[in-house]
Formats: C-alpha cells, structure tokens, sequence
C-alpha cells in the first residue's frame, strides 16, 4: 500500500512527458512542412549567437525594465529547476527531501529557491500590472484580443500559482522547518499554518507538493499550445537565425538560372536536362501559404511570443497602417498549425481546405506597407525575421500573380526600359555634371 | 569650383588606365534634382582632394534595389548581371556611393551573382580620404556650434551596421551633434524603403517622414543631416509638411563638408 503514491506519481510522470513528446513530434512535422534551406554554415557564430542572444539574455535587456524582469523569471525557472528534480526523485523512490544529506549547502541551494521564487512572483505580477492595469500599448494592439490575450495572462498566474505552492509547500514542511537553514522565505509565511494540527499540516504540505508537481507537468503541456513556447524554441531559433547583414536579401538561384538561360545568347531554351540531372524549378516563386515558406520561418513562427517588440518599432505600425511584424508572425502560426490540423484529420495528407496563409490571414495592404527597413528584426529579442516572410510574399504576389500596386509596376517598366525607377532617358545619366 | 571634373570608365579604359574608386552615382543621384546636387557635392570633395575616380555614366543601370524589394526578383537578377557584366568588363575592385540602397545590394546581393567588389558609403570613403590626410576639413565658422541631428538611412546603419562615419565626419565639423531618441540601431525608417519611395503609403494616421521629422524636430536642430537621397526627399517633405523650411535644413553629409570648404 505504501507504494501507491510512488505509483500515482509514476504514473502522472510519463502521462504528462508522453503527452508532451507526442505534441513535439507534431511541432517537428508541422516545421518540416516547409521547404528546406541550408544552415550548415557559420557554426561559430551560430554557436556564439545562441549563447548570447538566448542563452545570455542578450537582447532583452533593451528595454531594461521588461529585460531585468525578464531575465529574473528566466533564471529562477532555470534555477529552481534543480529542485524539480528532486522532486521527481522524491516521487519516484518515495524519500522525502532527497538531497538534504548536503547539509549546509542544501541549506543555500533552498534559500536561493526561495529567494528567487519571490522574485519570480514579484516580477509575474508586476509583468501582470503592465499588461492589465498600466496597459501598455504593445499588449493593446488589434491582434492581441481573446486568446492571445488570455494566454499571456494564464502564463502569469500559472506562475503565480506554481511560486505559491513552492513557498507553501517549504513552509508547511516541518523537517525543513526544523532544519533552520534556507527557509529563508517560507519561515514568514508559516505562521500563518500555526493554529494547525500536525496532521493537518502534513496534508497542506503533501496537497502543496503534488499541485506543485502536477502544476508543472500541465504547465510544460500547455507550453505547446502557448506563446510560452519560446521558452524552449528560442534557443534553436536563435541558432538557425539570420547570420547575413540584416539589409541582405535572399538570393533566389531559381530565377537566377532563368536570367542566366535568357541572358545567354548561346543557350537553347528548349535543350532537354541531361539526363540524371534533375531541372531545380520551384512549383512557384515567392510563397502564398506556410509550405512555400522556409523552415527556420515556420520556426520562427512558433518562437514567436508575441511580445510586440517589433510592432512598436514598425514606422508602418507606428503611423496607424494595419502592418504589424507580430500579426506577420502569430498569422503564419495560426496557418501552419490549421494545415497540421487538417493533416491530422486526413491520416497525415493535407487536403486542399481553399484558404491559405495570403489573403486569408494576411493581407495584401500588409504586405505592402512594409518599408523593409529592419526595425522589426533588429527589436526581436529571438531572432524572428518577419520581414523575409513579408519579401516572400511580395514574390508571389509580383511573380506569380502580376499582382503588384499600379504605381510600382510603372516604376519596374521604367527600370526595363530605360535602366532607372524614373521615366528618364539613360543617355541623361551624366546630365548633373554640368548643371548647377 | 563650378566646373566638375569626371571622368568615365570608358575614358581610363581608352587612357589604359584604372582609376582608384569607381563612384555609382545610382539613378536617384543621376537624375533627382536634390540628389543631383549631393552627387556634385561628393564630386567636389572627391576632385578637392584629387582622387583618381570615375563614373559609368551614360552606361550605368539601376542597381535592381528597388525591384528586388517589390519582389521582383527577375527584374532585380536581370539588372545586377548587367551590371556586374559590365563592372567586371572593366575590372572594378573598389566602389564608392551616395545612395545607402545601391551600398546595399552592390555589397550584399550583387557576390552571389557573381560581383564581388570593395564598396563603401560616400562617408566611409571620406572618413578615409580625410584620414589618410589627403583631404582636410577645417572647423568651419559657418557651422561651427550649429546643432544638427542625424537621421540614420536603414540600409546603412541596421542593415549594414554604418552607424559612426557619417558622425565622425560631423563632428570634424565642429558641430553640435543631438541625437533624436530613436537613433542608430532604434532609428525610424524615413519611409521611403522597399519600394516605398514609388507609390502611395497605405491608409494610416500619418505619414512616416512626418513622424521621422517630428522626431529630428524635437531635438530643435538647425539642420538635419543624412547620407541617403531617399531620406533626403522623404525629410525635406516632413520639414515642408511642419512648415519649417524657413528655420530647418535638409543636407547630405557631403554638402555640408562642401558648403563648409567653400567648394
């Protein structure tokens, strides 16, 4: 009998990893529904840019006040970690606080727990007023009503709760509580168990323990359908990030072999490829929904935890246009994760639903809004690149479609005819040197 | 000096000559009035200092920038290999612009198709000339404790990370230099980028340059100063849009150094 909770807890452990392994295996499928792209360059600076970018913290602190608050919740989630551990340990083997043979360091190790976890608390809260009381305006966007919304405040009391139940559990802990040492916290709030029987105390304590634990195998699955994913993605996202100048644009060697055929006097357009050779021609240029766009984007996408850095730095969004990165970002999320969806539900084919992530999510005023300046990707704490999503769908629109606004297509038939945006003759290139 | 001098490539070629630096005046400097005169403004510093530099001229082309940034990628191909067929033709290693937009895709874009050069903005080049002690710019009187703010173009400063040159230069000039709030790597886009320069801006509250400028305002400059044709355009229209052309300047970092050498 006395086996039974070790067997419960057992129990609740594989259920609440094996949940969330079957939804990482579904994560992976949906990023691989996009189309391949080489990041096997640059490991060094692949390496150094994760390390300092979501390892280090090294954006956050940008804003220093989200950044500092930030980074404390960052650290105590990390931290407090190793208590998780033993936890699990305690569950499986049935000890109560495994590691208390370390004596006076466990004693520190406790301490720092209980430190941080009021931190954490602290700054959960004050993350809490600024979304709901101060309001500020990057949480007040458009795009960020009913879920996004809720989602960004379940996170914060799912922390408040989790901090609460940890500092409760240390002190209704009559062994740790005898210890003296580490409670550093916890000794304040356990007056308030003092009328309570030792019986009833042990019940606070092993109801604290297990919400705790439970709490956090719920919170590690919610993690796949929240924003708080980027608790874990923001450290490949920051890996396969954009290494290039952020002003260069991809290269699309597909039209490249086109221009090469068409510029060649000697190439014959109807020459058959060699044999065993396959022809590299894209289905289509540019990208209309989430399987034309890259991995790393559908990535991003999902690493995306719609802080609005990026928003609030977009001249476009900044002077009321209906541009804004982060839409960019939750929209292709929202996409990737309808067409796994319908994969799930058609033994793994996706069938034609007649939307896509253009014009149903997003729309073409968006897309042609953006100046391509980089405030958004220069803001983003992880690495997104919004705007390469955007120039994807720009390609299609004007390749695919011909669907490019009246103004700038005068401005392309100016630059075939006469080599410049403007409607001026090329032999007048050299005119401004003789004028005043 | 009125009389500019510039040659072509065409014009060293014939000699059997390479000149230091080919200077890519780009399309805005060739034919937008305000650029133009930021094109002689640099031709001026480039012959006071006697830089052996030369132009296409008649047969240079628009980079594509503007093409691949509307998404045209085919327009934007057929014009970098162009060019590059051309700027390889004459052997050209080294590249100086105006335009940050042409820095861009000349520096970037254009290796991957098979241009490989040395480019740098107008400012960088300077900097350089002045370094290398064969171009002096006194404190000038005229701007001499002005306070002038610089706007960064996006191409330079974030997408190329350009961020001192352009201040190095003002500051050799002497002058008070403010900073707007949103500068460097937080500096607000002019709004003429990606294409934006050619059409009318999506419906919105304001416009872009108009914010950009209240920006530059604030900091209650005589003059604002860039270092892109775009932004120069997009800046002078937030001026004229706040009704303070008679108080606030517009200038390209090459004009100023020019106007303040007399040239």
């Amino acid at each position: 009998m006395n086996y039974i909770p070790n067997i419960l807890f057992a129990a609740a452990l594989v259920l609440g990893i094996g949940y969330f392994v079957k939804n990482v295996k579904k994560l992976v499928r949906n990023i691989k529904l996009g189309q391949d792209v080489d990041v096997s360059d640059h490991k060094d600076q692949r390496w150094q840019n994760m390390i300092r970018i979501a390892l280090g913290q090294g954006k956050m602190v940008r804003r220093p006040v989200a950044g500092i608050l930030h980074i404390i919740v960052y650290l105590g989630f990390i931290i407090i970690n190793i208590e998780v551990l033993e936890i699990i340990l305690d569950g499986l083997t049935g000890q109560h606080r495994l590691f208390s043979f370390m004596g006076g360091f466990y004693g520190f190790l406790i301490g720092s727990f209980e430190v941080l976890a009021l931190l954490v608390f602290v700054s959960v809260v004050i993350f809490w007023i600024r979304r709901n009381v101060i309001k500020l305006q990057r949480f007040w966007k458009p795009e960020m009503t009913s879920w996004p919304k809720n989602d960004g405040n379940f996170i914060l009391y799912f922390e408040m709760v989790l901090m609460t139940l940890f500092l409760v559990m240390n002190a209704t802990d009559m062994h740790l509580q005898e210890m003296q040492s580490g409670n550093v916290i916890s000794q304040f709030i356990t007056p308030l168990f003092s009328g309570m029987s030792e019986g009833t105390l042990h019940l606070v304590e092993r109801s604290a323990w297990w919400l705790h634990i439970l709490g956090i195998l719920v919170f590690l699955n919610y993690l796949y359908y929240s924003k708080h994913l980027h608790i874990l993605l923001a450290f490949p996202n920051t890996y396969f990030g954009k290494i290039k100048p952020k002003g260069e644009f991809n290269n699309l060697e597909a039209v490249t072999n086109e221009v090469k055929m068409m510029m060649d006097p000697d190439a014959d357009p109807f020459a058959m490829p060699e044999e065993g050779v396959e022809e590299e021609v894209p289905a289509k240029f540019g990208a209309s929904d989430v399987q034309d766009l890259s991995w790393v984007q559908l990535l991003n996408a999902y690493t995306c935890t719609e802080c609005g850095r990026c928003t609030s730095e977009c001249p476009a969004n900044l002077t009321g246009k209906q541009l804004s990165p982060r839409k960019i970002m939750m929209d292709t999320r929202d996409r990737l994760e309808e067409v796994g969806k319908n994969m799930d539900a058609n033994n793994g084919e996706f069938k034609d639903d007649g939307k896509q992530l253009l014009g149903d999510y997003i729309s073409h005023e968006e897309i042609w809004a953006c100046t391509t300046c980089n405030a958004c990707v220069e803001a983003c704490p992880v690495s997104i690149d919004p705007l390469s999503i955007i120039l994807e769908m720009r390609r299609y629109l004007v390749m695919e479609q011909s669907a490019a606004p009246m103004e700038l297509n005068n401005m392309m038939s100016n630059i075939e005819n006469n080599g410049a945006p403007w409607p001026y003759n090329q032999m007048d290139r050299l005119n401004w040197v003789d004028e005043k | 000096m009125d009389q500019l001098i510039v040659k072509t490539m065409a014009d060293y070629m014939a000699e059997g000559k390479q000149p230091e630096i080919l200077f890519w005046v780009g399309s805005a400097g060739s034919y937008d009035d305000r650029a133009k005169k930021i094109t002689r403004a640099f031709v001026k510093l480039l012959n006071k200092a006697q830089v052996e530099f030369a132009v296409l001229g008649t047969e240079e082309s628009c980079t594509g920038d503007v093409a691949k940034r509307a998404g045209n990628e085919f327009l934007f191909q057929m014009q970098a290999m162009m060019n590059i067929e051309l700027l390889n033709g004459y052997e050209v290693k080294r590249i100086v612009t105006a335009c940050p937009h042409s820095y861009n895709t000349l520096k970037n874009e254009y290796p991957a198709l098979g241009g490989q050069y040395q480019v740098q903005h107008h400012t960088e080049y300077i900097e350089e000339l002045i370094q290398a002690g064969r171009l002096k710019i006194e404190t000038s009187s005229k701007l001499n404790g002005k306070r002038i703010t610089f706007h960064d173009p996006c191409y330079l400063g974030r997408a190329n990370e350009v961020y001192e040159a352009p201040r190095n230069l003002l500051r050799t000039l002497g002058v008070d230099l403010v900073e707007m709030k949103r500068h460097k790597q937080t500096a607000l886009c002019c709004g003429a980028g990606g294409a934006q320069m050619f059409k009318e801006p999506e419906k919105g509250d304001k416009d872009i340059n108009v914010l950009r400028t209240e920006d530059a305002l604030k900091t209650e400059p005589s003059i604002i100063a860039t270092g892109c044709p775009y932004c120069n355009t997009m800046m002078t229209d937030g001026v004229k849009a706040k009704e303070k052309e008679g108080a606030v300047q517009v200038m390209d970092v090459a004009e100023l150094l020019a106007n303040a050498e007399d040239l």
